[in-house]
């Protein structure tokens, strides 16, 4: 995009910016005697421990950054040295590399955890991944126990009143190891701004309801999620997002947007390949695809169908937020949300990108490609690599697919046309 | 569909040596046409209710006059064909293969289905299971992840209370507390029957070879927990008869394999080689409470108290204040074991996440261990044998 517009990149660097300076504090986090807590993106109550004074480290974020860096088969290979199979979790066997390899990493020194929350919801390997840290680090395990999100029902009340007991527990926990006391009024604040953030997270969103859209909810997404999901409940978060939604809006008044012609319009389901991010965004640019709406940016908290954090209900609003987060979902809701997507965001096609690493995600989703296609009639392209493992990723097999499915779209579009 | 196994009704009393009974049971467990189970739901008109591995309530469901019939995949009799576009390759044979018997009709006498919140593959499949067969009830079980916090408790006595309404209003008749606590003393007897099966192989492993107290289990299964107990009382009657020649074995605990089972060749090869497995987790699902629950007082209770205090651990439990490796080397001293095996389904990534910290405990504590993983479908175990021979080598002549 041409450097006469005032806010363009300003989503990518001050992300960026605001990533490094928080891995500043966790890399200072020992010599300043600041508690460090780990915990995992879905579900996170990132508020609850910030308000006892803790600096998180994500362990996921940190696989992520080694995926991108192209560090991760490194780290891969580590763990399987140490017994881990090759057919586990990418992320984890990152994380088993990082930690054992002096938990240094290219962003930096993570410091030991005092504690860590295993914030269990939408994955079962989140509970495995922490258990063999608390060994490696002989740190206290609290495991917040967040029920699945089941189908037909609203959010059942027993399953509220349960993660809101824990989270009782868990602040006596965070008391304990930090020696503060829990403050409400502190936590309240926090989600006041995790509100904000919030709302204009779900704004830049829905501009992809635009045509051309001004964003892709995929490719872009996966960066602009990045403070929501780590620094949400800060100041700098909301003002993130002020920043980012300028952008947006600078765009749309100019019509410009992530691909210079938008052709197709997608939606997508699932991770992206981390190791191969640049090439397999290239793959869709060529056919002028726009991702419009994604799962992937929700793995993180689902706040478009209207769900915030609540500073008036503030425990409440945190177990609200956990249960509904992407793969704490059933399937029957996660196809009806793509179905949603897919209309409302007038999306030509839906695309499945399903990594062996992640069976929270991948496990049904041949399920639902057979539903899109045999019982809706939806395009529907189906790709499998890794999201954190370099090594299954076939760049000549995927962008074969990848053509194919786009040309024979064209060609059902032309021929509609024609009809 | 495989062809219907037709078992005389109570084929146990009519079983003279315990080579009979054994073969009836391999048959009923290998069954996947599920005879014994379209034979019961003829003979009492009640439903059948599938319930995949491994902590599932089973004692709730038989009290709602229904038969809980555990899952154990297809015991590699399928191929992986209409079910491969519902669920990728690289997921574990279990849910792959449940998922085709059930999209080739041999489940179809299956009137609801309970799925447990063990690892991301089942919680999807339940999901998957909704689409496919919406006829069905599925009936998704949370289980505590943190048995020592006070909300688990009520959590999962709600949780509980959900499965009882849902088969009442299933069967239309009420469950009560008299038939849920006559449906535990059923099960504790099983479960003490299955102890004593499993006492007698640990003292005297030849007497009572795996493979066989293997399909013994399995018959229970898809019985009635009432008529396997009279099974196993036969079978321990039968069995204390035998006569057999001692070997040279080593003796040593299997772990892993309490979701997906290996197919009952690898055992065989196991024994062959001169492990004598004294200890396992092997269809765990019928037998994961390690004791006796509570006979008196609630019986809702007992079953709640039973979870959070008293399973039997695997990698897909929370264990609480207790410690895994700690439990596997208690039980590694009790049985006096020489060996530790770690036989995991390929693709379980619960099981091959603990084999590692399993392993290194293990070996710290001096003793060897195997590690191998399996497929329900696999056919060649020559590498597995080889390592297995390997291993009883090098424990019975170096250490
Ligand atoms: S299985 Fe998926 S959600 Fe779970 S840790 Fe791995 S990548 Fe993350
Ligand atoms: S075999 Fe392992 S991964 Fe598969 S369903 Fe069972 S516990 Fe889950």
């Amino acid at each position: 995009m041409a450097a006469s517009y005032r806010y363009q990149g300003i989503g990518r660097d001050l992300q960026k910016e605001l990533l490094g300076q928080w891995y500043r504090r966790l890399e200072n986090a020992p010599q300043n005697g600041t508690p460090v807590a780990y915990l995992f993106i879905s579900g996170n109550i990132c508020e609850l421990l910030r308000t006892f004074g803790f600096e998180l480290v994500f362990p996921e974020v940190n696989a992520l950054q080694c995926g991108i860096k192209k560090v991760a088969g490194n780290f891969i290979l580590k763990a399987e040295d140490l017994g881990y199979s090759s057919d586990v979790c990418g992320y984890v066997k990152n994380d088993i590399g990082l930690a054992t390899s002096g938990n240094r990493g290219p962003f930096g020194t993570m410091p030991r955890p005092d504690l860590l929350v295993c914030n269990y919801a939408g994955c079962n390997t989140y509970i495995k991944w922490f258990e063999a840290l608390a060994e490696h680090f002989g740190a206290r395990l609290f495991l917040l126990d967040v029920p699945y999100r089941r189908t037909g029902e609203i959010v059942r009340q027993e399953d509220l009143d349960y993660v809101v007991a824990q989270l009782v527990q868990l602040a006596g926990v965070c008391a304990e190891i930090t020696g503060n006391r829990f403050d409400r009024d502190r936590l309240s604040k926090a989600l006041e701004y995790s509100r904000a953030a919030e709302d204009l997270w779900v704004r830049i969103l829905a501009s992809a309801r635009n045509r051309p859209s001004p964003f892709d909810a995929f490719f872009e997404a996966v960066f602009f999620m990045a403070p929501i999901y780590v620094l949400r409940g800060t100041p700098e978060c909301v003002e993130y997002y002020q920043a980012a939604w300028k952008e947006i809006e600078e765009r749309m008044e100019h019509g410009i947007g992530p691909v210079s012609e938008e052709r197709f319009r997608v939606v997508i389901e699932g991770p992206p390949p981390w190791p191969h991010f640049r090439a397999f965004w290239e793959l869709f640019k060529r056919w002028g695809v726009c991702c419009v709406a994604s799962t992937y940016s929700k793995v993180g908290g689902i706040w478009d169908f209207g769900l915030r954090h609540d500073p008036a209900r503030p425990l409440e609003s945190l177990a609200e937020y956990a249960i509904n987060c992407y793969t704490n979902w059933d399937w029957t809701l996660r196809r009806r949300m793509m179905e949603r997507y897919v209309a409302d965001y007038s999306a030509d096609a839906l695309v499945i990108h399903s990594v062996k690493s992640c069976r929270a995600f991948s496990v049904g989703q041949a399920d639902v490609r057979e539903h899109f296609t045999k019982a809706l009639d939806t395009p529907t392209l189906f790709l499998e690599s890794d999201l954190a493992d370099p090594r299954y990723f076939a760049e000549a097999q995927m962008r074969n697919r990848i053509d194919a499915f786009f040309e024979a779209l064209e060609h059902r579009r032309k021929g509609s046309v024609e009809a | 569909m495989t062809p219907e196994v037709a078992k005389p009704q109570r084929f146990w009393e009519q079983c003279d040596t315990w080579e009979q009974l054994v073969q009836c049971c391999r048959e009923l467990t290998l069954d996947i046409g599920f005879s014994a189970v379209r034979d019961w739901k003829r003979r009492t008109g009640g439903s059948a209710i599938g319930c995949f591995p491994v902590y599932v309530p089973q004692e709730l469901i038989a009290a709602a006059g229904c038969l809980p019939v555990s899952l154990f995949g297809a015991r590699g009799q399928v191929e992986i064909d209409h079910a491969d576009s519902r669920i990728q390759s690289f997921v574990c044979s279990i849910a792959r293969s449940t998922l085709e018997l059930a999209l080739t009709g041999n489940l179809a006498w299956m009137d609801g289905f309970v799925v447990p919140s063990i690892c991301d593959v089942a919680r999807n499949l339940s999901g998957v299971w909704q689409r496919n067969f919406p006829e069905a009830f599925v009936f998704y079980l949370h289980l505590p992840q943190n048995v020592v916090s006070d909300p688990a408790r009520d959590y999962y006595r709600a949780e509980l209370s959900r499965l009882r309404t849902v088969l009442e209003c299933h069967t239309g008749r009420p469950v009560s507390d008299a038939a849920l606590m006559e449906s535990i003393r059923v099960y504790n007897r099983n479960r003490e029957l299955l102890s004593e099966l499993y006492r007698q192989r640990a003292a005297q492993p030849e007497q009572w070879p795996l493979s066989h107290v293997y399909v013994l289990a399995g018959a229970g299964n898809v019985l009635p927990r009432s008529e396997h107990n009279e099974l196993l009382e036969a079978a321990l009657r039968l069995g204390r008869q035998r006569a057999v020649t001692r070997r040279d074995t080593v003796r040593v605990v299997l772990r892993g394999a309490f979701c997906e089972q290996p197919p009952l060749e690898l055992l065989e090869a196991l024994e062959e080689t001169g492990c004598a497995v004294v200890d396992d987790d092997l269809q765990i699902g019928a037998r994961f409470f390690a004791g006796p629950i509570a006979e008196q007082g609630d019986p809702l209770e007992a079953l709640v108290e039973g979870y959070l205090r008293g399973t039997v651990l695997t990698p897909v439990n929370n264990p609480g204040s207790r410690s895994r490796s700690a439990d596997l080397l208690t039980r590694c001293r009790e049985r006096a074991v020489q060996g530790v095996i770690f036989a995991s389904p390929k693709f379980c990534e619960p099981a091959l996440y603990d084999a590692v910290l399993l392993k290194r405990a293990s070996e710290q504590a001096g003793l060897p261990t195997l590690e191998f993983e399996y497929e329900e479908k696999m056919t060649v175990f020559e590498s597995v044998r080889m390592q297995a021979e390997t291993f009883v080598e090098s424990i019975l002549f170096f250490s």
